[in-house]
């Protein structure tokens, strides 16, 4: 046999959301942006899949980017950052161009603002771990548009709910890889376990740093950021602010614990300051 | 490829370039156009190919690649032939590949003269027709007949190409001088042809520096040998200029030096941009071939049946079998009809003599010649160059039928378009008629497709299709049975061919859709009991075998549709020999048999493909052998032995006259045994190799009033009035002329606008502002577009001066949702005289700010550059 | 809340004690999601969501009809219209991907765009009209013959000198490289049979 087994290591995952004993697994993307080729499979995939509705003919100028950001009619947004500037210059190999280009997304956050603070359930945590609006529940009132550090949920202006990636909930309950990282031509987008992924970027990091490549870095790998990291993380080529992501994202509702303990030591302290009231006026 | 190799269609398959060492990118954009296919490079790239992107664009695939080399758009075989020399003058050439597979020891004729002797043209050249007459060129001794199959990139050399090659004369083979020392042996005169193409002319000509073209000989040369292999990926970037198929010999040239043929991770992969644009050159919708590459007979030179079969048979290789081939056809065409009394029917055949090709019949159609025409699923007045020339050509017609999935523009021309705003056209005044006929979608009609790799795969009808769409399998056979109906009882000779056509096809469900199943068998082949043929080899001339296209036969082998199967990848080899059914009998790299040394061992374990099994008596290994399965390495063809038995146990292209690859190409071409470098057609530069002779003196020139070529009589003032190169392209999420993609939602909103990629220099130089709009005028047209100002467009240095290209996708048209300008009414129609191909990668333009006149101010700005370009005198 | 707009199923219909069952805060504490994050929200609608391609009537093979890379394709129907597209993952060459364009496949064979009647324009005409399929198919037959024998080249010269064209220029073709094998193998034999020669498609395009 000439040709091994390939080395993009997606193939080596089991896409499966349940284990062997039928159990589900918390499943997530790696998107592993120094691979990308721009080609917004993933953007068409996602929208075919999800009946996404067309999201406007407008042409931005900003290189080949014309989605612009993720919205409610966009769960897939491919970036494009044009860079003239001195690169790898020890090999001379790409000059003083490069053009990065990244497929952004939900990123599914262990701690999730747009969960917390949804009043009507909508929003749910699944069986995944991914975060999904349910579409029969929502009511449009948009707390959790604000309370998103990557401004990713959105209201769709036709029906007035909110719209974002389902990680393609529908399909994992069937044991079937996202749409979009079905259709990815290089595997940019790799779907799977999230510990397994999360295993899998770091060797590529070491892979990609021992050629050279010293600016790769993981974006959203670390349980301890301010979100609990991202169900849905990245490699990236350069800061994330280049790509127009939060450099170190914050969950809103990083405090409500702490907040909810204040309220209830108040609470206390009232029902308290009222017992005692109550039994001194007795007295 | 056919004329180096013997077969035209890509030499190796998709998957195996992620077995290259290196692999050269270049009049491709891969991730771009065929981003799916580019996963097999990205795979080489991880297991540490050196991956090169060579095209004057910085696009998605110079992004990932190693190294981006950005060169002047029409220069390729400037850069190519220095790559060349740097091969010979180091001695990095594979010499016992070369020697054994290779026509470079062979001596050529003492008549030859290279363009190194004759400024520019080579030895036979006629100045009046601007044509070359190949005689001089033979080999020593001899003339070779070019194989009758040989086709360019979705081309054709020449099938209306006169007797002047012909078959070869009586008596043994050329001589040879295996040390490759003869002053007239190929491999000398390829030293000659190349010598002055030196880094410093590649970097005067290309704009590429020296170091940059360097590292890229390097690469190539690194590849090369019995361990390591590289493969060169092509596409449109190449085909399209009046030199196209000589870009592509060049790169044959090279992959032929560095014994890269027919050996795994090696290769020319040839990318064609249409679902079967393979296949429809395989079972050709074109005017110059039968189907299997088989010659349109012409009426001047083969005036009867002998005289045809002999021309087109060569003594040696498996077109020596060209009769069988041709009879088969003929039983498949015309059924009982078809006789050895009456000669097959070969009188029934319509007669071709000289070229009609679709330029040359749209003049036709402007000039009243044509007056009905057909458009199956083609979009001419977007997709062809010099749109305005379709566009009032096709409102010349009496009648015009339109067959596609959606309103394209070539059906609406007589409403909207560009000539209906400027006034040239009116609606009431143009008389034709036109029938405008949905078609079927691919999901609603089975068939198989020839993809890329010559790989046939089957798609199963999944569904009806809904109202009047219907697939062409219906529309033609309808028409015909109708036809045929018509004319029934007919005794006009006229009507003798399509009544005796065998056309009595099974048709299924409500909508009478004939059987594609049927056709299929009818195209892989029958035996005399009716039985369905496993290969070519069973074919007869003696009328007891039918077969529609030969190099097809066994597509339909053991009564079992093989371009629908499906077994899964990873139950079989990366080869994947049971998925689909590729032409020819089912391999996946042609010319195999020089994956292994003469002697028949592998030339390495890294790069063991298919060998010689001694104890077994047969080549064997991953793929099917494309050798004769039992020829020993050691055979030695018998006096008399002709077709593939006159060649040697180690002759691998066996196609071939002589089974060797060309280097030097001595019948075949219209335009030379060796490529030269040339200037498009349209240029900044004259060429500082051959001033005498600029651009290709054999290109062909559509002449007419309404095909105006800068460079003409006043190329000075040309250069000053259309300073600057432009080049068309496609972009991901559009497909060729936009039918397919326009008018879907989810294509449209990504790229939702015609727009035009300039450098910052250039925007500078011209006052365009990025985000606005700019108007882009050439000797044909005036078109606006968007701007995009991009630091991936790059000014280059070429002959000392700075110069710029202006960069458009060319997929827009007036219809759908996202309308606009189309790139491709700028361009002229000069084509490469083989294939007929225009040059829309490389012509001359002039850009400004800001958006297109309107209404005849269009035409008033558009004679105003001419005048001033020196193409028209001014009115008075 | 709790009516499922999706499946038209609402709270309205059940009876008060699995209306009791299904108060979130009886959920969140028996459903071990005391935060009411998880599966205690989750509506009917959501519970019962499957991948669509589980209820096809059946998955056909198909191969993407853009450019010549060849990935195939899976076409799932049910009631016989298509209700998805997407890359057949058993492909050697595409290993289930798919380009863009290959993803849009379902919005292009099922689009608004698309004909579905055959339109007419008249010599001079103004506008499209109507026309039957099987009119229009009989007056392109009309027009095919027609033509061919007004513009029908024999032979010419006598003798020697004699030669045979048996064709006529007044009529040409083009396309095909969008089209299958076995549509270009009768769009040659039919034209070739009726002494059509310029026949041509995209590859010199």
């Amino acid at each position: 046999m000439i040709a091994g087994p390939p080395t993009i290591v997606s193939h080596l995952v089991d896409t499966r959301s349940h284990d062997a004993t039928g159990a589900p697994r918390s499943m997530g993307f790696f998107t592993d942006t120094s691979i990308c080729i721009g080609c917004k499979a993933c953007e068409v995939a996602c929208k075919e899949w999800n009946h996404v509705p067309q999201d406007g003919l407008d042409w931005t100028g900003e290189s080949y980017d014309n989605t612009g950001c993720i919205g409610a009619n966009s769960w897939r947004h491919v970036a494009f950052i044009e860079q003239a500037r001195p690169v790898r210059q020890d090999d001379g190999a790409h000059g003083d161009l490069r053009w990065l280009m990244a497929s952004d997304v939900c990123k599914h956050c262990a701690k999730a603002g747009c969960l917390d603070v949804c009043p009507t359930g909508a929003l749910m945590r699944t069986e995944f771990g991914t975060v999904v609006v349910q579409s029969d529940v929502c009511n449009g009132c948009g707390y959790c548009v604000s309370a998103c550090p990557f401004g990713v949920i959105d209201r769709r202006e036709e029906d007035g709910r909110v719209w974002k990636c389902t990680l393609c909930y529908d399909r994992l309950r069937g044991d079937m890889e996202p749409a979009c990282a079905q259709a990815c031509p290089t595997k940019s987008i790799q779907f799977g376990p999230v510990d397994e992924l999360r295993r899998i970027a770091d060797d590529r990091v070491r892979t990609l740093h021992r050629r050279g490549v010293s600016e790769a870095r993981l974006y959203g790998a670390d349980r301890d950021d301010g979100v609990g990291g991202f169900g849905a993380f990245f490699l990236l080529l350069d800061d994330p602010e280049v790509y127009g992501l939060p450099p170190t994202p914050v969950v809103p509702t990083r405090d409500l614990g702490r907040m909810w303990g204040a309220a209830a030591a108040a609470a206390v302290s009232m029902v308290a300051g009222v017992v005692v009231a109550a039994l001194r006026s007795r007295a | 490829m056919g004329t180096s190799f013997g077969r035209g269609g890509a030499t190796t398959f998709q998957q195996d370039l992620q077995n290259a060492d290196c692999i050269v990118i270049q009049g491709s954009n891969m991730a771009e156009c065929h981003p799916v296919g580019f996963q097999w490079v990205m795979e080489a790239h991880e297991r540490g190919a050196t991956v090169i992107h060579v095209d004057p664009r910085f696009t998605r695939t110079s992004a990932v690649c190693d190294l981006h080399v950005p060169l002047r758009a029409g220069s390729d075989i400037a850069f190519l032939g220095g790559i060349i020399n740097h091969i010979l003058t180091n001695e990095r050439y594979f010499r016992e590949y070369v020697v054994e597979y290779t026509n470079a020891a062979t001596i050529v004729g003492e008549d030859f003269r290279d363009t190194e002797d004759l400024d520019g043209v080579f030895s036979g050249f006629d100045a009046e027709k601007g044509a070359y007459s190949p005689a001089s060129w033979a080999y020593e001794g001899m003339q070779v007949a070019s194989a009758a199959g040989q086709r360019e990139h979705d081309g054709h050399a020449s099938g209306e190409r006169t007797g002047s090659g012909g078959v070869e004369l009586e008596g043994a083979e050329p001589p040879q001088d295996r040390s490759l020392q003869h002053p007239r042996c190929v491999l000398q005169l390829l030293r000659r042809h190349y010598r002055r193409y030196t880094p410093e002319f590649v970097e005067e000509t290309c704009g590429v520096s020296r170091d940059l073209f360097l590292r890229v000989a390097e690469a190539l040369c690194e590849s090369s040998g019995p361990e390591r292999t590289g493969a060169f990926v092509y596409a449109v970037g190449w085909t399209q200029h009046t030199v196209g198929v000589q870009y592509i010999r060049t790169a044959a040239i090279i992959q032929a030096l560095l014994g890269n043929i027919g050996r795994p991770g090696g290769g020319i992969m040839a990318l064609r941009g249409h679902a079967s644009i393979q296949g429809s050159t395989d079972i050709p919708t074109l005017y110059n071939l039968l189907p299997g590459y088989v010659p349109m007979p012409h009426t001047e030179h083969y005036g009867d049946y002998h005289e045809y079969v002999r021309r087109n048979s060569p003594r040696t290789g498996f077109w020596g079998h060209m009769e069988e081939y041709f009879v088969s056809l003929m039983k498949a065409y015309y059924g009982g009809a078809a006789t050895a009394e009456n000669q097959w029917c070969f009188d029934h055949l319509p007669r071709i003599d000289g070229d009609h090709s679709v330029y040359v019949f749209t003049k036709g159609m402007l000039d009243g010649t044509v007056k009905g025409l057909l458009v199956l699923g083609e979009n001419p007045s977007v997709g062809s160059a010099n749109g305005r020339f379709n566009r009032l050509a096709i409102a010349k017609l009496d009648w015009l039928v339109v067959r596609d999935l959606v309103e394209i523009e070539t059906a609406s021309f007589w409403y909207r378009s560009p000539e209906i705003e400027t006034g040239e056209l009116r609606t009431e005044d143009i008389a034709t008629e036109v029938f405008l006929m949905p078609a079927a979608a691919h999901t609603e009609k089975s068939g198989s497709f020839t993809n890329t790799q010559r790989l046939l795969q089957w798609h199963h009808a999944a569904v009806e299709p809904p109202g009047d769409c219907r697939s062409e399998l219906w529309f033609m056979y309808h028409l015909g049975r109708i036809i045929r109906e018509k004319l029934r009882g007919s005794t006009d000779p006229r009507d003798r061919a399509i009544l005796d056509l065998a056309w009595d096809y099974p048709v299924e469900g409500t909508i009478a859709e004939p059987s594609a199943d049927a056709v299929l068998r009818e195209i892989s082949g029958r035996g005399p009991d009716g039985e369905q043929l496993g290969s070519y080899t069973e074919l007869k001339k003696d009328g007891s075998t039918t077969c529609g296209c030969w190099i097809y036969c066994g597509s339909y082998a053991d009564g079992v549709n093989q371009t629908a199967r499906r077994t899964p990848h990873d139950r079989q080899s990366y080869v994947a020999p049971e998925w689909g059914w590729a032409w020819p009998a089912n391999r996946r790299i042609l010319y195999n048999r020089a994956s292994a040394t003469p002697g028949g061992e592998p030339w390495s374990e890294r790069r063991r493909y298919v060998w010689w099994d001694a104890a077994q008596g047969r080549w064997t290994g991953e793929d099917v052998p494309d050798f004769v399965a039992t020829r020993p390495p050691d055979y030695t063809p018998p006096e008399g032995a002709t077709a593939e038995d006159a060649l040697r146990g180690t002759e691998p292209f066996i196609m071939q006259a002589d089974g060797k690859a060309w280097i030097y190409v001595p019948d075949g071409l219209k335009d030379g045994p060796f490529p030269t470098h040339y200037e498009p057609a349209e240029s900044p530069f004259t060429s500082t190799l051959h001033p005498a002779h600029p651009t290709n003196p054999a290109r062909q020139v559509i002449r007419h009033r309404l095909n105006p070529i800068a460079n003409g009589r006043h190329p000075a003032l040309s250069r000053e009035v259309f300073p600057y190169v432009v080049t068309s392209y496609r972009l991901t999420e559009h497909h060729t002329a936009g039918g397919m993609s326009r008018f879907v939602d989810y294509l449209a909103e990504l790229q939702p606008a015609f727009f035009c990629e300039v450098s910052p220099a250039l925007a500078a130089e011209r006052g365009l502002e990025h985000g606005g709009w700019a108007t882009i005028v050439s000797a044909r047209a005036v078109i606006e577009a968007r701007v995009l100002v991009t630091e991936r467009m790059r000014p280059l240095r070429v002959q000392g001066r700075t110069t710029h290209t202006v960069g458009l996708p060319y997929h827009w048209g007036t219809n759908g949702p996202s309308a606009g300008d189309s790139a491709n009414d700028l361009y002229h129609l000069v084509l490469d005289p083989n294939v007929h191909i225009q040059e829309v990668k490389a012509a001359t333009c002039d850009i400004r700010p800001g958006r297109r006149p309107r209404g005849p101010a269009l035409l008033a700005l558009l004679d105003d550059y001419r005048v001033r370009a020196g193409i028209r005198r001014a009115a008075r | 809340m709790m009516v499922d707009r999706e499946s038209g199923t609402g709270s309205r219909s059940l009876r008060p004690l699995e209306l009791l069952r299904r108060w979130p805060v009886l959920r969140q504490l028996t459903e071990g999601d005391p935060l009411g994050l998880g599966r205690a929200v989750r509506s009917p609608h959501t519970a019962a969501l499957r991948p669509r391609t589980e209820n096809a009537d059946r998955v056909v093979g198909s191969i993407c009809p853009y450019c010549a890379v060849g990935c195939a394709q899976s076409v799932y129907v049910k009631d016989g219209e298509i209700v998805h597209i997407e890359g057949d993952p058993d492909s050697p060459i595409s290993r289930g991907r798919l380009c863009p364009k290959g993803s849009a496949t379902k919005s292009l064979v099922t689009g608004p765009a698309r004909l579905r009647t055959v339109r007419y324009r008249r010599p001079h005409g103004t506008c499209w009209e109507d026309l039957p399929l099987d009119r229009a198919m009989d007056m392109i037959a009309d027009r095919v013959i027609a033509t061919r024998a007004a513009t029908w080249q024999s032979r010419e010269g006598e003798g020697d000198d004699e030669r045979i064209h048996n064709r006529t220029l007044g009529i040409a073709s083009l396309g095909g490289a969008t089209l299958d094998n076995e549509e270009n193998y009768l769009i040659k034999k039919l034209l070739t049979g009726l002494g059509v020669v310029q026949v041509e498609n995209q590859a010199r395009i």
